[in-house]
């Protein structure tokens, strides 16, 4: 069996098996989505009470918002192996049965448990990306989403490229540490706000450290056809989602220098 | 029979706390993640706060509330985040599913109060590192590194700060009571997780975590001052900057009481109806 098929029958029996309990998939689903939902409420207030901010409308930031969350939903499904790497691989010595298997690790461990409560999030994104749509009259060409396609794929990598250093980490730890909340949630809360409002460093970090921007500032400002406050050309939104996948690149690098270390802990 | 003074009577009700407390102080790693994750989310916000305040400083939309204000209440939330009621204390549910509970039925105090203690003492050992670590930061730390505009300032006076905190140890005695509703739940083998899914993001949006309550619509400002969860933050935080004074204060308070009195004599009454109906197995 090839790889793909191998990954889709991996990430079929995990919706299977979470499909036998469906009241407790609903409920997650919802609270997914209520949860990812209320920053909604947040950014809605805001604009309500204050207009708008620095030249942005609440349609626009709409955009960004929708899509890092779609972003986040996706890698998180995906992720979510590497997310418990620590507390149920490491510690219970399941690793080892993954190693033995002659299959690549991140492919097991992305199919292994494929949460069918991350589409509330997804469900959310969309939802916000409908509404920016028709607040800030967005123009979805054939360029336009393919920018948006490519700034998502970009995103999801990025993502991912964060759980699998928090994975890496546990190889050390053999915990799993809130401490990667910081990248993850903390990432989808500082990217649904444009760039041009933060501090200079903060911006630096946001580009070149952890590069949020680049899969969500730079290709929304493509998207809209409006000018960077801050002076970067317009084509830096096509390219710049490949950042994304660099990221996801030097964090397996990362995962190949952690897993030369790892020891079992033993069953 | 002896009469037994008050004091006697309440003494197991004080050990529980205090081990439940001493035992959650243990988690000092926790304790530092949540730390770290609490001071970049603040960061966040406030950074966005000073750009709205920064765009609409001319106009009268923001008075209700001042940036420097709107600082202190993010710190002050993050600070106190833990204190909201999220899920019910593991402990109690642990107990529920391998039968322990049963020691708990045998004892000769009121079982209600006995898991109160137990759950008060819960979120205090996990709130007051992290309100520590949290002020460490944001008072001192930010204004040593040149970020004095982004502090968390001190409370309006003395009066403000007395009252604030009589009104955080009002929310921690709120908090748990309402903590007290999802361990009944869970007693009562309902989908604890699943409830309280559902109910963390009304929590963190009614109490003021998320947005100060004062900065949510102005027509829906009396409703989100009378409803139980604005005595979690909202109502402490008010207090801090003087915003209530005088009678307003002690009515600030009394709201508090009033749910804390409500949410105790509902939970007490549920968790009778559970027990009565809660079959141990095996021993």
């Amino acid at each position: 069996m090839g790889s793909l098929p191998l990954f889709f029958r991996l990430v079929g029996a995990s919706l299977g098996g979470q499909a036998r309990y469906p009241a407790s998939a609903l409920m997650l689903t919802v609270g997914q989505f209520l949860g990812s939902g209320i920053e909604v409420v947040a950014v809605w207030a805001l604009f309500h009470r204050f207009g708008d901010v620095q030249g942005w409308h609440i349609g626009e930031v709409a955009l960004f918002y929708g899509l890092v969350n779609c972003m986040f939903a996706l890698a998180d499904a995906l992720g979510r192996g590497f997310d418990v790497l620590g507390t149920e691989f490491l510690r219970t010595g399941a690793f080892d049965r993954l190693l033995l298997r002659p299959r690549s690790l991140a492919l097991q461990l992305m199919g292994n448990d494929f949460r069918i409560s991350r589409a509330g999030r997804l469900l959310q994104g969309l939802a916000v990306i409908v509404f920016a749509t028709h607040q800030a009259a967005i123009a979805w060409t054939p360029a336009t989403v393919a920018i948006a396609l490519f700034a998502v794929a970009g995103g999801v990598a990025l993502f991912l490229g964060i759980l699998v250093l928090q994975g890496t980490l546990s190889f050390w730890t053999v915990e799993s540490l809130e401490i990667a909340n910081v990248l993850t949630y903390g990432g989808v809360q500082a990217a649904q706000y444009p760039l041009a409002l933060y501090a200079q460093w903060f911006r630096r970090v946001l580009t070149f450290i952890v590069p949020l921007a680049c899969v969500a500032y730079y290709p929304v400002l493509a998207i809209l056809g409006k000018a960077d406050p801050l002076g970067a050309p317009g084509w830096v939104g096509m390219v710049s989602p490949l950042a994304g996948f660099v990221f996801l690149a030097a964090a397996f690098g990362a995962w190949r220098f952690g897993l030369r270390h790892y020891a079992s802990t033993g069953s | 029979m002896t009469a037994t003074s008050p004091r006697d009577l309440a003494r197991p009700y004080f050990a529980a706390f205090a081990s439940r407390f001493l035992q959650m102080l243990q988690y000092r790693t926790a304790a530092l993640a949540g730390f770290a994750t609490q001071c970049w989310w603040g960061g966040i916000k406030v950074m966005v706060f000073a750009a709205f305040y920064g765009h609409a400083a001319t106009t009268d939309a923001s008075n209700s509330m001042s940036l420097a204000q709107a600082i202190t209440y993010t710190w002050l939330a993050q600070g106190l985040l833990v204190l909201l009621p999220w899920l019910g204390d593991p402990e109690v549910g642990q107990a529920v599913r391998t039968g322990a509970v049963a020691y708990d039925r045998l004892r000769p105090v009121d079982a209600y109060a006995l898991w109160f203690a137990r759950s008060a003492g819960w979120i205090a050992a996990r709130v007051l590192p992290r309100v520590a670590l949290m002020a460490a930061f944001a008072m001192v730390v930010l204004p040593l590194a040149g970020l004095g505009e982004w502090a968390w300032q001190l409370p309006a006076g003395v009066a403000a700060g007395l009252a604030f905190m009589l009104s955080a140890v009002l929310a921690l005695l709120l908090s748990t009571s309402m903590v007290m509703l999802l361990n009944v739940a869970a007693t009562a083998a309902l989908n604890e997780r699943g409830i309280s899914a559902v109910a963390t993001p009304v929590v963190i949006v009614l109490s003021g975590n998320l947005l100060p309550l004062a900065m949510l619509p102005d027509g829906w400002q009396t409703a989100l001052l009378i409803q139980p969860l604005a005595g979690l933050m909202d109502i402490p935080a008010r207090l801090y900057f003087g915003q209530l004074q005088g009678w307003q204060a002690v009515g600030g308070l009394g709201l508090q009481a009033f749910w804390i009195a409500v949410l105790v004599a509902f939970g007490h009454f549920a968790m009778g109806r559970t027990m009565r109906g809660l079959q141990v197995q095996g021993g």
